[in-house]
C-alpha cells in the first residue's frame, strides 16, 4: 500500500498500479481514452495528465500522463490543477479535429465514452473551422459497423482485437492524420470477439449492426442483470428491450467469469427471441389417428383453456424429460409435477454419463473448478479434446490470456509493472506460458500453444495415461504406446514445473473415458505436487449447455436416463409425456425417438421456439425465452447464477415454470420463481445454498423494488398510444425484485441488481468503475452466484479407464461458435456466420478417395448414408475424420464408426459449397492454404 | 511453431508467385533476423525494387512467404509512404516541399514540372513515365529547392534545370523509340 495526495486530499492506494488506476479506483474522475482495465497503459492519447509534485514544497509541479506514472508512496499529485486542466481541454480538442458533429445520429450517442470525456475535459465548444479528414468505411460482416470518420486514434480496438484476442485482420494502417483502423481488404471480421469492439472503442466507429437493425438510445432501453445462454460459462449479460423485442445485449461484469469481454455468440445470438419461428401461441392437435400418415391441423388454443388442456393431459402415469436450456426453476416445476422417479435428464446417455463423472470430480478435494478469472492466471494449461473456441469461447480468450502469465514473469524480473503493456510486450516477444492442446484438429488457440497433439479420443486417453504415469509410476496404464513416452515426459515436466497448472477438457466428445483420463491426470498430478493445499491443481470441464450441469445435478437422485424415457414411451408405458424446452432430435438417435414418437403417448412440449420435435406434440406450449423469464443457471463450475426477465412477454406466453404448477395458472396468481427455488432449497439439503441467492432478492422487493428502466426513459406511458389512447398499466412483476419502471430504489453505487451501468458523467459501459470496489476488483454488494458443489470425501484411487475403441476411420464432431448451439443459430446475424453439414479429412485421405478441397464424399454409417462437401486440412489426427453436423445430421447414428467412399465431382455442387467455406474461419498451417 | 498458424478467411486477392529473385532476397534478409515477420519492411522493399510497386497480389505473396495475415503486412506497407501500393511511374519525383525549399521557391518549380508533364502531386503522366510525389525534407535544405529522381539528389533547381532533366529523359526515349522502328 502506497499513501499518495491527490489535489491535497489522501488516499491510500495499491503501489502496483499506474495512478490513472488508482484515481479511478478512488472514485475520481480523470479523463482517459487508450487506457482500458484490462488492457493496461500505453500513454498514446495523452489525456490523463496530471500534475506530479516533487515535494510539498514544489509549487510548479511536472505534467505526467497518469496512466504511465506508478504511484510510489508518499507521491503529490494534482488533478484539478489548472495547467493540467489546460492541458487536458487542449489534448481533447486536438483529438477531436476531425470527429465528426454527428452525435444525434450517432448510435454511440448517449452512452459514448468521447462525449463524457469531452464533457469532462471542458471542451464545450469548437473552434476547428477547417476541412477534416475524411474515410471509406468498410464492410466489416453481419455483426459490426464501421464508421472510421469518427475515430480518435486511441489504438484501443487494435490492442483489444489482435494484443488481447489474438486476431490478425484488424490493424491500424497507414500513419499520422490519416491512420486507419480496418482489415487490408472488405470483408467479415474473423475473432470470435469482435463484438467487444462495440464496447471497447470509445466512440462510434464499431457500434453494434443487429442493434441499428432497430435501434434505440441506451436510456430508452429496459434491462435486467440477465445470464448468457449461449454455453456452460455463465457469462454476465444485460440485454436491452423496446416495445416488446429484445434490441441487443452488452457485457455485464462480472469479477470471477466474464470480466469485460463476451463472445460473439453470446453478444449477437439474442436476436432468437425475435425470430419467427418463436411459439407465440399454446397449439393443441385434436385428435391423432393412428397410422394417419397426414399431418393433422394444429388448433390454437386461449391460455386458460390450454392450461386446463394440460391440467387433463398431465395427470396419471406422467413421464417428463427436462433440458440442459431451461432454468433450473423450470426444471425443479417440472420434477416436482411428474415425480423425481418420472423424471429424466434430456440430454443424450453418453453425455449425461459424462457430466455425471465431471460432477464426481468436481466434489474431489484436492482438485479445484478454476473459474475464468483464475484461468487467466494459470501458468501452464493443458486442453483436452475440447474446442473451446467453439464451445466456451469466454474461456478460449482467458486461456490465451494465461499464456501471458510468462512474459508478466520475466516483465517482474526486469522490474517492468505488468500495466506497462507496451513493454512487457516487447520485453517478451513470443516468450509464453505452456499451453498444451490434445485434439483430433487444429484449434484456434494453436497460435499461441506451446505443443499440439493431434489424436483421437483414444490416442488422447493413451497420452493422458502416459502422462499420469510419468507424474506417477504407480499409476497403471491400461495400454501402453512407447512412441508417446517422450511427449508425455515433456508435457509432465511442463506440467509439474508450474505453481498454477489447470486442466481443461469439455464433455462435447460424449466420452466417459476422455473425463475419466482428465481426472487421473488431475489426481496423479496432485500427487506429484506433494498435495500442496495451497495451490491445488486446477481441472475442469466446458459444459455445452447453460444448465447442463443444473440438470444432471437435480437428476442425480435417480439412474434415469433419456434412453429410459424413450423406451418408457416407445412401450407405451406412461399415460402422457411432458418435454421441457427440448428438441429430443438433437438428443439421441433418430430412429430411436422415431421408434418413442411411434408409442403415440399422448405429448406435451413446453418450448419457445418451433422445432422437429415438437411439431409432433399433442399440446405445444409457448414458454417464455431466457429473456422473458426469471430463472437460475448453473454454468461449469456449478455456480447458481440468478438472471431476471428483461421484459414480459406478450400473452400467452409464459415461463415454463408457470406452466408447469399445479393450480391453474390462469385462474390463480402464478407461482413465482422464488418460492420455487426456496420449496425446493428447504427440501433438499444438497441445494440449501440456493437459499443464499434469494434474502437478498426477497429483502429488497420487500421495501421497494429496483427500476428496470433508467431516469431518462421515454414515452412509458405514451408507447402503446397507436393501438389505444388510454394509458396501460404497467405491467406488474410480482416475482422479481425488479420492476418494469424508472421508479424506485435507484441502482447507483449498489451492483447487487446491476443490469445498465450508469453514474453522473459516465453514460457509457466503463461507468463499471463507479460500482466496482476497486478497479478489476469485485463489484460492491454485487452478487457473484452461489456453488452448489461442495468438496466431498477424498477418493482414494484411480478411476478405472476403458479404452474407447476405434475402427480404421475414427469419427469426431466439430462444433462451431455460430450454429452449433440450438438456440443462437435462429439469430439472422448469427445464421449469416454458419455453414451447413461438412465432414473434415486429411491430404492423405483426400488423395487415397480422389477428392479434391470442397468435393463431395459419401459417409455410411450402417444403413445410413449422407453425401458431405469435404474440408481438407492440414491439421487433422491421421485416421480421423471429423463430421460437422450443423443441428441437422444425426451425430449418434454416425458415432459408432464411419466408411466413406468418394462421388463423382459435381460442378454446380463444388461452387455452392466452396461459396459456404468462404464463411468458415479455421486456423490452419500456411502450407494448406492455396497459392496460385 | 506459433507463427506458422494462420485463420484462413474468404480474400478476394490471389497472391502471385514470388519470383526466383525476390525470394532469394527475400531468404537473405531471413537470415540476418530471429523473426520472420521483421522482414516484412525489407522484403515489400525488395518487391517493390522489382515490381515498381506494391500490388495486392505482392502483398499477399509476401505476407504468405513470412507467414503473417497480409492485414499485418498492409499495417506495415502503408506505414511508410514510400512503400507504393499504387501504381507509379518508371520514374518517381520525390520533390521537397518543405520549407527551406519552400523559401527559396519550390512552388514556382513544381508549378513548371505540372505545367510540362501535366501532372499534380500523387499523379502519373498517362504515358506512365513520371510519377511527382511531395517529401518533407530531404535534408538538402543549402542547396534548395531539391528533389530526389531516379535516386539522384537533383539540387538548386531551376526550370532550365528541370527541362534539362526531362528532354534528357524525352531524349533517351525518342533514341529508343527510332532504333525500334529501324
Amino acid at each position: 500500500m502506497a499513501k499518495i495526495s491527490v489535489d491535497g486530499i489522501k488516499y491510500e492506494v495499491n503501489a502496483a498500479n499506474n495512478l490513472l488506476q488508482e484515481c479511478l479506483s478512488q472514485g475520481l474522475d480523470l479523463p482517459y481514452f487508450c487506457w482500458h482495465p484490462c488492457m493496461g497503459s500505453v500513454g498514446a492519447c495523452r489525456q490523463c495528465a496530471v500534475k506530479q509534485y516533487r515535494n510539498a514544497e514544489d509549487t510548479t509541479g511536472t505534467l505526467v500522463m497518469a496512466c504511465m506514472t506508478p504511484v510510489t508512496d508518499g507521491g503529490l499529485y494534482s488533478i484539478q490543477d489548472s495547467q493540467a486542466v489546460d492541458f487536458r481541454s487542449h489534448v481533447i480538442e486536438s483529438l477531436m479535429i476531425s470527429h465528426p458533429h454527428d452525435c444525434p445520429v450517432c448510435e454511440e450517442g448517449g452512452e459514448c465514452h468521447l462525449q463524457d470525456m469531452t464533457q469532462m475535459s471542458g471542451h464545450n465548444y469548437r473552434r476547428y473551422d477547417f476541412q477534416k479528414v475524411t474515410h471509406r468505411n468498410q464492410d466489416l460482416g453481419p455483426f459490426i459497423n464501421h464508421e472510421m470518420n469518427r475515430c480518435i486514434a486511441c489504438y484501443r480496438c487494435v490492442r483489444f482485437y489482435g494484443d488481447y484476442a489474438g486476431g490478425t485482420d484488424l490493424v491500424a494502417l497507414a500513419s499520422h492524420h490519416h491512420v486507419y483502423f480496418g482489415r487490408h481488404e472488405e470483408g467479415t471480421l474473423e475473432s470470435e470477439f469482435s463484438g467487444n469492439l462495440v464496447e471497447v472503442c470509445p466512440t462510434g466507429v464499431f457500434t453494434d449492426k443487429t442493434f441499428s437493425a432497430h435501434y434505440s438510445r441506451k436510456w430508452d432501453l429496459q434491462t435486467a442483470p440477465s445470464i448468457c445462454t449461449g454455453c456452460g460459462a455463465g457469462c454476465n449479460t444485460t440485454p436491452g428491450e423496446r416495445y416488446g423485442s429484445l434490441r441487443r445485449v452488452v457485457n455485464r461484469y462480472h469479477h470471477d467469469l466474464n470480466g469485460y469481454f463476451l463472445c460473439d455468440r453470446g453478444r449477437f445470438g439474442y436476436d432468437a427471441n425475435n425470430s419467427a419461428e418463436r411459439v407465440k401461441e399454446a397449439l393443441f392437435v385434436q385428435a391423432q389417428i393412428n397410422g394417419n400418415a397426414e399431418v393433422p391441423a394444429r388448433k390454437p388454443l386461449s391460455a386458460t383453456e390450454a392450461a386446463r388442456q394440460f391440467n387433463a393431459m398431465a395427470g396419471g402415469d406422467v413421464i417428463g424429460i427436462g433440458s440442459p436450456r431451461a432454468s433450473l426453476e423450470s426444471n425443479i416445476a417440472l420434477q416436482q409435477r411428474v415425480g423425481a422417479e418420472n423424471f429424466y435428464p434430456g440430454i443424450n446417455d453418453d453425455e449425461l454419463a459424462s457430466a455425471r463423472e465431471v460432477l464426481a470430480l468436481m466434489r474431489e478435494p484436492g482438485l479445484h473448478c478454476p473459474d475464468i478469472r483464475s484461468l487467466e492466471q494459470s501458468d501452464c494449461v493443458l486442453v483436452v479434446n475440447e474446442d473451446l473456441t467453439n464451445t466456451a469461447a469466454r474461456m478460449a480468450l482467458a486461456l490465451r490470456q494465461a499464456t501471458r502469465n510468462a512474459a508478466t514473469t520475466m516483465a517482474a524480473a526486469a522490474r517492468i509493472p505488468a500495466w506497462q503493456d507496451a513493454a512487457v510486450r516487447e520485453l517478451a516477444q513470443h516468450e509464453r506460458s505452456p499451453l498444451i492442446i490434445l485434439s483430433p484438429q487444429g484449434t484456434r488457440l494453436d497460435d499461441v500453444a506451446s505443443d499440439t497433439f493431434l489424436g483421437s479420443v483414444a490416442r488422447q486417453v493413451q497420452l493422458l495415461e502416459a502422462i499420469a504415469h510419468c507424474l506417477d509410476p504407480e499409476y497403471s496404464v491400461s495400454s501402453r504406446d512407447p512412441s508417446l513416452t517422450s511427449r508425455a515426459k515433456a508435457i509432465a515436466q511442463a506440467l509439474s514445473a508450474a505453481r498454477r497448472p489447470c486442466i481443461v477438457s469439455g464433455i462435447s466428445a460424449q466420452s466417459t473415458a476422455l473425463v475419466r483420463a482428465s481426472g487421473n491426470l488431475a489426481r496423479a498430478l496432485q500427487k506429484a505436487r506433494k498435495g500442496d493445499a495451497d495451490a491445488p491443481v486446477g481441472l475442469c470441464f466446458a459444459m455445452p449447455e447453460a444448465n447442463t450441469l443444473g440438470l444432471v445435478l437435480l437428476a442425480e437422485s435417480t439412474g434415469n436416463t433419456l434412453s429410459g424415457a424413450l423406451q418408457r414411451l416407445a412401450q407405451k408405458r406412461a399415460d402422457a409425456a411432458v418435454v421441457l424446452e427440448n428438441d429430443l432430435f438433437r438428443r439421441a438417435a433418430t430412429a430411436e425417438v422415431a421408434q418413442a414418437l411411434a408409442g403415440h403417448t399422448p405429448l406435451i412440449v413446453i418450448d419457445h421456439l418451433h422445432n422437429a420435435f415438437n411439431a409432433r406434440a399433442r399440446l405445444l406450449l409457448p414458454a417464455a425465452s431466457p429473456s422473458e423469464s426469471n430463472g437460475t443457471w448453473v454454468n461449469y463450475e456449478g455456480r447458481a447464477q440468478s438472471a431476471y426477465r428483461v421484459f414480459a412477454p406478450a400473452e400467452p406466453v409464459r415461463a415454463a415454470y408457470e406452466w408447469l404448477t399445479p393450480a391453474d395458472p390462469v385462474l390463480l396468481p402464478s407461482i413465482s420463481s422464488e418460492e420455487i427455488l426456496a420449496q425446493f432449497a428447504d427440501a433438499h439439503s444438497a441445494f440449501a445454498v440456493l437459499k443464499d441467492l434469494l434474502p437478498h432478492r426477497l429483502g429488497l422487493s420487500a421495501v421497494m423494488k429496483s427500476p428496470r428502466q433508467l431516469p431518462r426513459y421515454s414515452g412509458r406511458t405514451a408507447m402503446q398510444a397507436n393501438s389505444h389512447v388510454h394509458e396501460y398499466r404497467q405491467t406488474q412483476d410480482p416475482q422479481s425484485p425488479l420492476s418494469f419502471s424508472m421508479e424506485g430504489v435507484p441502482l447507483q453505487k449498489d451492483a447487487s441488481l446491476l443490469s445498465a451501468a450508469w453514474a453522473p458523467g459516465w453514460n457509457s459501459n466503463q461507468a463499471i468503475s463507479k460500482f466496482q470496489d476497486e478497479i478489476n476488483g469485485e463489484l460492491r454488494q454485487g452478487c457473484k452466484g452461489v456453488h452448489l458443489l461442495q468438496s466431498g470425501q477424498a477418493q482414494a484411487s484411480y478411476a478405472p479407464i476403458v479404452l474407447p475403441s476405434e475402427g480404421d476411420l475414427a469419427p469426431y464432431f466439430i462444433e462451431h461458435l455460430f450454429g452449433s448451439e440450438e438456440i443462437s443459430a435462429k439469430a439472422v446475424a448469427i445464421q449469416a456466420r454458419t455453414v451447413g453439414p461438412y465432414a473434415c479429412i486429411g491430404e492423405a485421405l483426400a488423395q487415397t478417395l480422389g477428392v479434391a478441397q470442397h468435393g463431395r464424399i459419401l459417409l455410411k454409417a450402417g444403413e445410413r448414408q449422407v453425401q458431405l462437401p469435404v474440408l481438407i486440412r492440414q491439421r487433422i489426427a491421421p485416421g480421423s475424420i471429423g463430421i460437422y453436423c450443423a443441428g441437422e445430421l444425426d451425430r449418434y447414428s454416425l458415432a459408432g464408426g464411419v466408411t466413406v467412399e468418394a462421388v463423382p465431382e459435381a460442378p454446380d455442387l463444388l461452387l455452392r459449397s466452396r461459396e459456404m467455406f468462404r464463411h468458415l474461419v479455421i486456423s490452419d498451417s500456411w502450407q494448406g492454404r492455396d497459392e496460385s | 511453431m506459433s507463427s506458422q498458424i494462420i485463420a484462413s478467411s474468404a480474400s478476394t486477392v490471389v497472391a502471385r508467385a514470388l519470383s526466383e529473385q525476390e525470394r532469394h532476397e527475400i531468404d537473405h534478409e531471413l537470415t540476418l533476423y530471429p523473426d520472420k515477420r521483421a522482414v516484412g519492411l525489407e522484403a515489400l522493399k525488395i518487391v517493390q525494387k522489382h515490381q515498381g510497386w506494391v500490388s495486392d497480389e505482392s502483398l499477399h505473396a509476401v505476407a504468405n512467404y513470412l507467414e503473417m495475415s497480409a492485414h499485418e503486412l498492409d499495417g506495415v506497407a502503408t506505414f511508410f509512404n514510400l512503400i507504393f501500393r499504387q501504381p507509379v511511374g518508371r520514374r518517381v519525383m520525390l520533390f521537397c516541399d518543405s520549407v527551406s525549399c519552400y523559401i527559396m521557391g519550390c512552388d514556382r518549380i513544381k508549378a513548371h514540372i505540372s505545367k510540362r508533364l501535366g501532372i499534380d502531386y500523387g499523379e502519373t503522366t498517362a504515358d506512365g513515365e513520371y510519377t511527382l510525389i511531395p517529401v518533407p525534407c530531404l535534408g538538402d535544405c543549402d542547396r534548395a529547392p531539391v528533389m530526389l529522381m531516379d535516386g539522384e539528389q537533383q539540387r538548386n533547381l531551376t526550370p532550365e534545370k528541370i527541362d534539362a532533366l526531362l528532354s534528357r529523359t524525352d531524349a533517351a526515349k525518342t533514341d529508343a523509340a527510332d532504333k525500334g522502328d529501324a
